[in-house]
């Protein structure tokens, strides 16, 4: 529900690009592939904000910039004001406390040889005094507590748990720091509904009790609905539409979110059979050429000359609802 | 520090790992039994029966195995061309062998253990260096490589261990690298790097512990390919002084009275063969066995 | 319902493992009719994947068919030789699979291993094969078939490749077409796209189909038909607005609680606590019983019969009709 501060942003994403230089042999380049190619957004103190899209699109990329995986190309990644691109090595390692990622799979995510209570104490050894040694044990049994596992738990290994179980280890872990950020890449993608139901609820209690705001990764539509307070959807390292979760959900003003919404199963499809569905064409382009214009253009039924030529800036109109498209549906 | 402690142990632990022994084929035991033989050998052998390379004693010369000789002691394995018996000199070539190679694989080892780590985690320039030094001179026989050195350096152990270790660390270094690059861009080591741990935390928690049981296998592999290469160095005369005894030496001795006394050249060259044989399937052993869950 | 196109009948298979008999199928038994979409759902593990793999004659390895009976087009197929399953899979029965990449041969063009159906199975010569394939393409929207003919499979997107295992399905007109988790790989709109294209053909060629899915969305939007699946067994079956409207299982109503919906409004999902029971050690009566709200002594001793609800309607459950009017115990 509503969180305590819920205004200043915390997290702000400027203009980010990022490449990834392709090999193609032994030390011969083979260009670049710009999979995020400019993306600004906000994610404030306490609140959920989603990144929906196709695979491929983007939004692992923005998720590991973030948390310091990859290096942007250009543009910036602030945490509560501060460029983390301009921080000082040892700055920037305190600052990694603040943000944390949540991958898709729990399993590869846990070092297998390291026992649970090992997995929880890891960032303590790493930052010294977060949690004084004789604490350590306390500690880690309310961790479990937290995120519904036993204590009796702390001495297994990853291996010996359920996929469920699993990425409650993996929550417990990155709450070990007490970030202020959590970043979810789809974390409950790889999950059963019912157990997937559990986690969601999961992460909804500790943003209640705990503040964390997330930025929440997926491709399910239904999911982000579910979680998230806004919600921006990305295409070919894009943002093409952002607002806030009722908004960009009831009315979908770019073409491509359109789509996705109506692509998107639900349980009620069986209702109506014969639903104005948009079916789109085709595949969504390499990211290594993407079209001149607007980058949905080849599979966008809206497409008209204008859209080959000039690229459509992501702009708010009358709303807080920002669209990146020549001819957005009326809101 | 109350309540439940129930330790519900990994798969592996002292108990599975004997299971695991027992069940082992019949060519496993052998190769385990003859290396444990040799080793034990090579470690007390000498001292029950000394090999003193200065000592001759012509009326010894060329006895085949079993005769008795002048003091009465029987030489089960015959004498060479100055009297000595091959027994004792074949047991004092064992210690110098498992010196050499183990020091040699040691060496080696850790010297590829670190350049492997580092090129393989931190890639860029330091791997291109690494990798291209190696590519050059593995591209150069090994065995000429260790002669030039061993000529270059002059006859003692020392000098035999360096030669063979620079022929050796590419091999390490190789097989670490390819483990680390498997593992470096691991979504665990992904999730330590989120949480701040430094590179050295990384390398030593991380991505070591995966390269280790590969490293193992080749480590025990090449501890019988470096016998042979010693054997080889000593062999051409470029191995450790002739003060100290050396299967190589000892064959090159026999070659002389190959059709008089075989079994000069013969007794170390079949122990060389038995006990690289021995490795080489406790090496494949090895491999096949490794716990799945180590190779992460 | 025309014609019966598939009959299984107490259907049960079980694996050998190291740590005893697992029973990964206990006692499955449904129709198909022509012309009929039935979806299996349920989440990983419940036994979809080995149910269809032994429709097809496919038993896994390390494992057998304990019990049960299946019937494909009238003539029982559970004692077939493979020469026999040989000739029926493409001809009558023909399977699409998640994962298209790995079902196709990499190293052989696209062409060749749909117009390889013709050829094999039709001793159709070359030339006329390939226009066949060419055909067929275009029927599961393959543009520019001609050209794309030559390709391999790694040339083509996820989206094509799995229209490509359409194609090659669907080549011999098959009268019950197999399709294992087709999406679950894709992205939404392409998704939607397959969709789609097996709803018309299914249509267009009168098939009968079996669509297995653990997304609930995907069967609401494919499927005329549903059977819930869970630790092996089919604990629902009936039309999907039978099923969606009024579950009878307290299975599957938990199943459609834990899906967001438009309606929840961001208030915390009904969870089903815990995890499906491992089959090794299946609980003694229902199987669902420890995690189900529901449950009562009975459902702890006594392993619940299918109750018929109505024509082709059943659930698996002691309180089948508590569960449809909706008296709810809550937990405990
Ligand atoms: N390590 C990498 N090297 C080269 N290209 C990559 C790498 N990781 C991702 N990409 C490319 O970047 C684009 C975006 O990928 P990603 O961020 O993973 O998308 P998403 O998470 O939305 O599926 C894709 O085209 C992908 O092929
Ligand atoms: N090769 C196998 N050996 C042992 N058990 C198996 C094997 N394949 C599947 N199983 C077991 O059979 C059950 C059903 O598997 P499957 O039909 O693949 O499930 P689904 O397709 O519904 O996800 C699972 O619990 C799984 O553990
Ligand atoms: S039989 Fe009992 S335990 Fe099983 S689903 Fe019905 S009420 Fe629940
Ligand atoms: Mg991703
Ligand atoms: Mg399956």
């Amino acid at each position: 529900m509503s969180t305590p501060v819920m205004d200043e942003p915390i997290l702000e994403l400027d203009d980010l690009v990022t490449s990834y230089r392709l090999t193609r042999g032994i030390g011969r380049s083979g260009g670049e592939v710009r999979a995020v190619a400019g993306v600004s957004l906000t994610v404030r103190a306490g609140e959920t904000v989603g990144l929906v899209g196709e695979s491929g699109c983007g939004k692992s990329t923005v998720a590991r910039t973030i948390v310091g995986l990859v290096r942007p190309s250009s543009g910036r990644v602030l945490f509560e004001g501060r460029d983390l691109s301009t921080l000082p090595a040892q700055e920037m390692r305190l600052l990694r406390q603040d943000i944390q990622l949540i991958f898709q799979d729990p399993y590869a995510s846990l070092n297998p040889r390291m026992t649970v209570a090992a997995l929880l104490k890891e960032p303590w050894r790493i930052h010294r005094g977060l949690v004084p040694r004789e604490r350590w044990d306390e500690e880690v049994r309310s961790l479990l507590d937290r995120v519904g596992l036993r204590a009796e738990h702390a001495d297994r290994y990853p291996h010996q748990f359920s996929g469920g179980q699993r990425q409650r280890i993996a929550i417990a872990r990155a709450l070990a720091v007490r970030p202020r950020l959590i970043v979810c890449d789809e974390s409950v993608s790889a999950l059963d509904v019912s157990v997937r139901a559990q986690i969601l609820n999961l992460l909804k209690d500790l943003q209640r009790d705990l503040g964390v705001a997330y930025l929440f990764i997926s491709h399910d539509l239904g999911v982000v609905r579910h979680i998230c307070d806004r919600v921006a959807v990305m295409y070919l390292g894009k943002i093409v539409e952002v607002g806030s979760k009722d908004s960009v959900y009831r009315h979908p003003s770019h073409p491509y979110t359109q789509a996705l919404l109506s692509a998107a199963p639900s349980l009620d499809d069986w209702r109506d059979d014969e639903r104005r569905e948009i079916v789109l064409g085709g595949d969504v382009p390499s990211p290594l050429s993407p079209p001149s214009g607007c980058r949905f253009r080849t599979r966008c039924w809206q497409a008209q000359d204008r859209c080959r030529e000039e690229e459509p800036a992501l702009i708010e109109r009358d709303t807080d609802h920002p669209v990146a498209c020549h001819f957005p549906a009326p809101s | 520090m109350t309540a439940v402690r129930t330790t519900p142990g990994r798969s592996g632990g002292p108990a599975p790992v004997l299971r695991r022994l027992a069940a082992l084929p019949l060519r496993a035991h052998l190769a385990i039994g003859t290396v444990l033989v040799f080793a034990v050998a090579g470690l007390l052998g000498p001292l029950i029966k000394p090999y003193d390379s200065a000592r001759t004693s012509p009326p010894d010369r060329l006895l085949p195995p079993g005769a008795r000789l002048s003091d009465g002691a029987v030489a089960w394995l015959g004498t060479d061309q100055v009297g000595q018996d091959i027994l004792a000199e074949v047991l004092a070539g064992m210690r110098t062998s498992l010196t050499v190679a183990l020091v040699t694989v040691l060496v080696g080892g850790s010297v590829g253990l670190f350049l492997g780590l580092v090129a393989g985690y931190f890639g860029g320039w330091a791997d291109g260096i690494i990798s291209r030094v190696g590519d050059i001179q593995l591209a150069f026989p090994s065995l000429l490589l260790a002669i030039l050195l061993a000529g270059v350096l002059g006859p003692s152990m020392v000098n035999v261990i360096i030669a063979l270790a620079v022929t050796r660390w590419v091999i390490f270094a190789r097989v670490v690298r390819g483990s680390a690059i498997a593992v470096r861009d691991r979504e665990f080591v992904d999730s330590a790097r989120v949480m701040g741990a430094s590179h050295g935390r990384i390398l030593l928690h991380y991505i070591l512990p995966s390269c280790l049981p590969p490293l193992l296998v080749a480590a025990t592999v090449q501890v019988g390919l470096t016998m042979v290469a010693e054997a080889s160095l000593s062999f051409l005369g470029l191995g450790v002084p002739s003060s100290q005894a050396s299967w190589g030496s000892t064959i090159a001795e026999g070659r002389d009275y190959l059709a008089s006394a075989w079994w000069i050249a013969a007794v170390p060259g079949a122990a060389l063969a038995l006990v690289v044989v021995s490795i080489g399937i406790l090496g494949d052993l090895l491999r096949d066995t490794s716990d799945p869950m180590t190779e992460l | 319902m025309t014609g019966v196109l598939l009959q299984v009948d107490d259907l049960a298979v079980e694996f050998d493992t190291p740590k005893g008999p697992l029973r990964a199928v206990r006692g499955v038994s449904f129709q198909v009719g022509e012309g009929e979409t039935l979806a299996i759902v349920g989440e990983s593990g419940s036994g979809k994947s080995v149910t269809a793999h032994t429709l097809m004659g496919l038993v896994p390895l390390r494992a057998r068919i304990v019990s049960g009976r299946v019937t494909i087009e009238g003539r029982d197929v559970t004692g077939l030789s493979d020469k026999e399953w040989r000739e029926l899979r493409g001809e009558r029965i023909a399977m699409i699979f998640q994962d298209p990449l790995s079902a196709l041969n990499p190293s052989l063009t696209v062409g060749y291993q749909i117009a390889e159906m013709f050829r094999r199975h039709r001793r159709l010569g070359r030339k006329e094969s390939r226009r066949l394939a060419v055909g067929l393409m275009e029927q599961v929207g393959i543009p520019d078939a001609e050209r794309r003919l030559d390709d391999h499979p790694h040339r083509f997107s996820g989206g094509m490749r799995q229209r490509v295992m359409i194609a090659i399905a669907l080549a011999l007109d098959p009268r019950l077409l197999i399709a294992d988790e087709p999406t679950t790989a894709l992205d939404v709109t392409v998704q939607a796209q397959i969709l789609r294209l097996l709803r018309q053909r299914q249509r267009a060629d009168r098939l009968g189909m079996i669509i297995i899915s653990h997304d609930l969305g995907v069967v609401a939007r494919a499927a005329d038909r549903v059977a819930v699946m869970y630790a092996g067994r089919i604990v629902e079956t009936g039309t999907v607005a039978e099923v969606y409207e009024r579950p009878a299982h307290p299975y599957t109503l938990g199943l459609m609680r834990a899906v967001p919906t438009p309606r929840d409004g961001g208030a915390p999902l009904e969870a089903i606590d815990g995890q499906p029971p491992d089959l090794l050690a299946p609980p003694d009566g229902c199987a669902f019983h420890p995690r189900c709200p529901f449950a009562r002594d009975k459902c702890r001793e006594v392993d619940p019969e299918q109750h018929e609800l109505g024509p082709r309607r059943a659930s698996a459950c002691h309180f089948a009709e508590e569960v449809m009017t909706g008296v709810h115990t809550g937990h405990g």
